[in-house]
């Protein structure tokens, strides 16, 4: 019985086995490659993306693509690889036949981790060195220029001699000058023209490349190498100046942003507002309640979120602050340590309030596409989210300054901060501009929470990290003048990011805070003290 | 509650007497539904407010949602559990306060609590002096072993020595040069000196080592995501050990993906960045980078997809994730109901004795044991970051790793041990063969 049981099962294995080579017909080296794709190990899954890549089958690079994304399905029981494109349809990957329905019950991606990837990232340049597409060619040239992988060098050759587009050409050309570098059997001359090369590139990545050059390398081409590096650092570290006065102008940004509703209600009207963080909270949960809704309702308008949060958060944030001077600060004016105490009890009271609302964890605020990834000035990296901020945040305080210069509203609010009886006996309705003062003060700083949830936590938490911060700044720049907190906010980040690559995060924070109660010892009023009888109001 | 009906009740007046025992009736039916019969109270000490309210709250829930889940299978020796909830408010002294409180005033058996290293040495003089149990459910520094505490969170050596392992290994990397990024306090800097003290026994070289700290709650990395960059391009493979505090992470990350640092050039590997941090952040240009943990939600074992379903169902939110912490209680509070179970009291001595072996199965298959130095064993599991916010494991230790208390890689620490079974002692000096500490 048992004895039969197993010839049947022999039986049915050799069937099986027929099968399979009859529905691979012509099962060659890319069929084979495909084969090892299904095993789920990942050194069996490296085998098949180099025979793939090798075996010069035309839908080559169609599969690896697909892998890079996560787009291969495989399934363990037919043993066959199929690839998803964008609309979730199934081609075959073996015969690049569509496949009707839902495909084998068993699909699973082909799993990943880094080391693939960058095989994948090699082969793929490889195989897309000579793709029509240029933007395609140039990451297959950085790919190349990555991987230093000696058998592209003659696709390298074929495409350089083809290429027309010149940034395409500068990038192959690298490529090529990487793969000689690191090849054996190139020369002793076309390595120095390879140094030469990667010289005039001039970045990080020449840096590297040149750095880690192998120990069999010509005495010649190494002392080149040495006097390259010399060269690149030095053209690099003026770079690196640059860079972190940008660095500094996009904190300074960030700071001026949470700073300016603060320089408001605390500089214009003299109110010590603890719960000013809140208000920049308030500001990001809009925007995330604002994505939530998008994402529900119509997600094509995601990109323009922020631009539909900024007036939301803007009338939210400003709203709570006319209910808090309505509710509480108006019976508070001229005893500022009660105003200090009930508005840090206030922020305590709407931190609760929004973590038993939306619960305490982290909610995910998406960046929209154009505040995503980062572009290369020189040798600067600048990411688009910071860029923005900064225009963002430029915008805001002309506004304001335009706001208090050239409207009625503007004109009353100096008025009354100014001199608030002789306001008052021109008819100037005092109540009712303060509460709007204090309204704009915190629907500045709920535009601010709109800026703020692109880059950092938005949890209930997110105002209490930014609320010492901006006292500072507004202590600094001068108590009452937007000028001053314009230039106290960027001095401060850039003061920050240059101490910080030599003193570090934490020491570069205390530093700057002990210069600040040193200078406030020297100028009490700040940096730009308000002159006349402002200052004794 | 109790103290203004004392101070009512100490003015006796008719109406007042009627008033207070209104209110004492109404306070105790509204709290204690089940106070008809006895019951075992279980302390729950997580803050529910303030900065760690962000992962402590959930560990709160799902320690309510093991309560209800041992009372619907009949209890514990035929008595109801019945958990009581403070709130250390993510305050320090408080901690030690409410640890108090749970203990003296509310008679609890034992208390399931702390997070931060600094709360869990805040509770510790009072959980001695007092003499119960605590379960500390977070991976921390290691350097500790005291009676009254039973850790079931990562030691060291059960987290950050197999990720370094791991990106040292042909899979991970073979990577040569390292960034040991921190937010600035004791849990990063005591990993980081284990860490650093085993890359320089593995023959990395001080060049090839950077170190990096930053205050809590740190959101401007750019000038730390270059410098990582630039330490990267020396021409060896370099790797990034992230020990940043939770909230931190995020900002770091969209720093990391926006500058364009890709998990295929220079990988990450987080030790404090799970399920709960991710769901805060678009993963997508995070894929590939690395976090070290005992569990994830993406393991597949019938006895997780049970907890993930049964979790969801008590919070009543299909999106809310697990993640490790939550995986040590569950542990913790398996061993402790079995250990009161084989003893048949819950009196705090009688309990701390029968711990050590006792066995309960984990959420990812194995079954993790109590050691004699209050630690437990633990597999360890590599994950790189999906698209969708969840974790891909793609390595793990061969087999349970047993909690090392002490490190054997710092100087002062490798020649203790800690044993309350026949040493009874947290930090017996194996060479001066005496209890207390490095000589």
């Amino acid at each position: 019985m048992r004895a039969f049981r197993d010839r049947l099962l022999a039986l049915v294995f050799a069937l099986g086995v027929l099968a399979a080579l009859a529905s691979g017909a012509q099962a060659g080296p890319y069929e084979d490659a495909l084969l090892r794709l299904t095993a789920d190990s990942f050194d069996d899954t490296i085998e098949g993306i180099n025979g793939v890549a090798l075996s010069g089958n035309p839908r080559a690079a169609a599969v690896i693509e697909a892998l890079q994304d996560g787009r291969l399905l495989f399934s363990a029981e037919s043993k066959r690889v199929f690839i998803k494109d964008k609309s979730d349809k199934l081609t075959d990957a073996a015969s690049g036949e569509a496949v009707a329905g839902a495909g084998p019950a068993d699909l699973a991606p082909v799993r990943l981790n880094n080391r693939l990837r960058r095989i994948i990232q090699a082969a793929l340049g490889g195989l897309t060195l000579l793709a029509p597409d240029p933007a395609k060619r140039l990451e297959a040239a950085q790919a190349v220029f990555r991987s230093r992988d000696a058998n592209a060098l003659p696709t390298l050759d074929q495409a350089i001699a083809k290429e027309t587009d010149p940034r395409v050409k500068q990038a192959l050309i690298e490529a090529r000058a990487a793969v000689v570098l690191y090849l054996d059997t190139a020369s002793e001359a076309d390595k120095l023209e390879a140094v030469a090369v990667i010289r005039q590139r001039g970045d990080q990545e020449a840096l590297g490349l040149l750095g880690g050059l192998p120990a069999n390398t010509p005495p010649a081409v190494k002392k080149a190498a040495a006097d390259a590096i010399a060269s690149i650092e030095n053209s690099l570290a003026m770079w690196t100046a640059l860079q972190n006065t940008w660095y500094g102008l996009s904190l300074g940004s960030v700071l001026l942003l949470a700073a300016i509703g603060l320089a408001i209600t605390f500089g214009v009207m003299g109110v010590i507002n603890m719960a000013h963080g809140e208000m920049v909270m308030l500001g990001a949960y809009t925007t995330f309640v604002v994505q939530e809704v998008i994402r529900a309702r119509n997600p094509a308008l995601f990109d323009y979120s922020l631009a539909i949060a900024i007036p939301l958060a803007f009338l939210v944030a400003g709203f709570v602050g006319i209910l808090i001077e309505r509710g509480i600060i108006r019976f508070l004016y001229g005893r500022p340590l009660e105003t200090l105490l009930a508005t840090w009890g206030l922020s305590l009271i709407l931190q609760q309030a929004v973590r038993t609302t939306f619960g305490p964890t982290n909610k995910d605020v998406g960046n929209p596409s154009w505040m995503s990834g980062a572009f290369e000035l020189g040798h600067i990296t600048i990411t688009y989210n910071r860029l923005w901020i900064v225009v963002f945040t430029l915008l805001i305080f002309v506004g304001l300054l335009g706001l208090l210069r050239f409207t009625r509203l503007g004109l009353e609010m100096r008025a009354v901060t100014q001199n608030r009886a002789m306001a008052a006996s021109m008819g100037i309705r005092t109540a009712r501009i303060d509460a709007l003062t204090f309204g704009l003060g915190s629907g500045i700083a709920g535009l601010a929470g709109v800026a703020l949830s692109q880059i950092d936590n938005v949890s209930p938490n997110l105002g209490q990290g930014y609320i010492i911060d901006s006292f500072m700044v507004v202590v600094f720049g001068g108590v009452g003048n937007l000028w001053g907190t314009l230039v106290g906010a960027f001095t401060l980040g850039i003061a920050n990011k240059f101490l910080e690559p030599y003193a570090g995060a934490v020491l570069a924070k205390i530093a700057i805070l002990v210069l600040i109660i040193l200078f406030i010892q020297k100028r009490p009023r700040g940096l730009f003290a308000l002159k006349g009888r402002a200052v004794e109001a | 509650m109790i103290t203004s009906v004392g101070t009512v009740a100490s003015r006796p007046s008719a109406a007042r007497w009627l008033a207070a025992a209104a209110g004492l009736a109404l306070g105790l039916t509204a709290a204690f539904p089940a106070q008809a019969q006895e019951t075992i109270k279980v302390g729950i000490l997580h803050s529910l407010s303030g900065t760690m309210a962000i992962s402590e709250t959930t560990l709160k829930d799902v320690m309510l949602m093991m309560i209800d889940e041992q009372n619907k299978k009949g209890g514990l020796l035929g008595k109801k559990l019945e958990a009581v909830v403070v709130d250390p408010a993510s305050n320090w002294p408080l901690f030690a306060e409410k640890a108090r409180e749970l203990i003296t005033k509310d008679k609890v058996s034992v208390v399931f609590g702390c997070w931060t290293s600094v709360s869990r040495k805040s509770v510790l003089p009072v959980f001695k002096e007092l003499n119960s149990i605590l379960f500390y459910p977070v991976q921390y520094e290691g350097e500790e072993s005291e009676r009254n505490v039973f850790y079931t969170g990562a030691a060291p050596n059960q987290q950050a020595i197999p990720a370094v392992d791991y990106l040292m290994s042909k899979d991970g990397g073979e990577a040569k040069r390292w960034v040991l990024a921190g937010t600035d306090y004791v849990y990063p800097r005591t990993t980081n000196k284990i860490l650093e003290a085993y890359l320089k026994q593995k023959g990395v070289a001080d060049a090839d080592i950077m170190i990096n700290y930053t205050p809590f709650g740190h959101s401007d990395w750019q000038t730390i995501v270059s410098d990582i960059k630039k330490f990267g391009s020396a021409g060896k493979k370099t790797a990034v050990v992230s020990t940043i505090n939770g909230d931190a992470n995020v900002p770091f990350y969209k720093e990391l993906g926006n500058a364009g640092v890709k998990a295929t050039d220079i990988p990450s590997v987080a030790f404090s960045v799970g399920e709960e941090e991710l769901a805060g952040l678009d993963t997508k240009p995070l894929l590939g980078h690395l976090a070290a943990w005992n569990y994830f939600q993406s393991i597949k074992t019938p006895i997780n997809d049970k907890f993930i379903a049964d979790w969801k169902t008590f919070i009543k939110n299909p999106k809310r994730v697990t993640n490790d912490p939550m995986e040590a209680h569950v542990i913790g509070f398996a061993m402790w109901v079995k250990a009161v179970e084989k003893v048949k009291t819950t009196q705090p001595d009688k309990v701390i004795d029968a711990l050590p072996g006792i066995e309960a199965p984990n959420l990812t298959g194995g079954t993790s044991k109590m050691l004699p130095n209050h630690h437990i064993t633990k597999p360890v599991f590599i994950g790189e970051v999906r698209a969708d916010g969840q974790f891909d494991v793609v390595w793990k230790t061969p087999g349970l790793v047993p909690g090392d208390a002490w490190s054997d890689f710092l100087p002062g620490s490798k020649d203790l041990e800690a044993d309350w079974v026949t040493l009874k002692c947290g930090n017996y000096n194996k060479v001066t063969k005496k209890c207390g500490g490095a000589s």
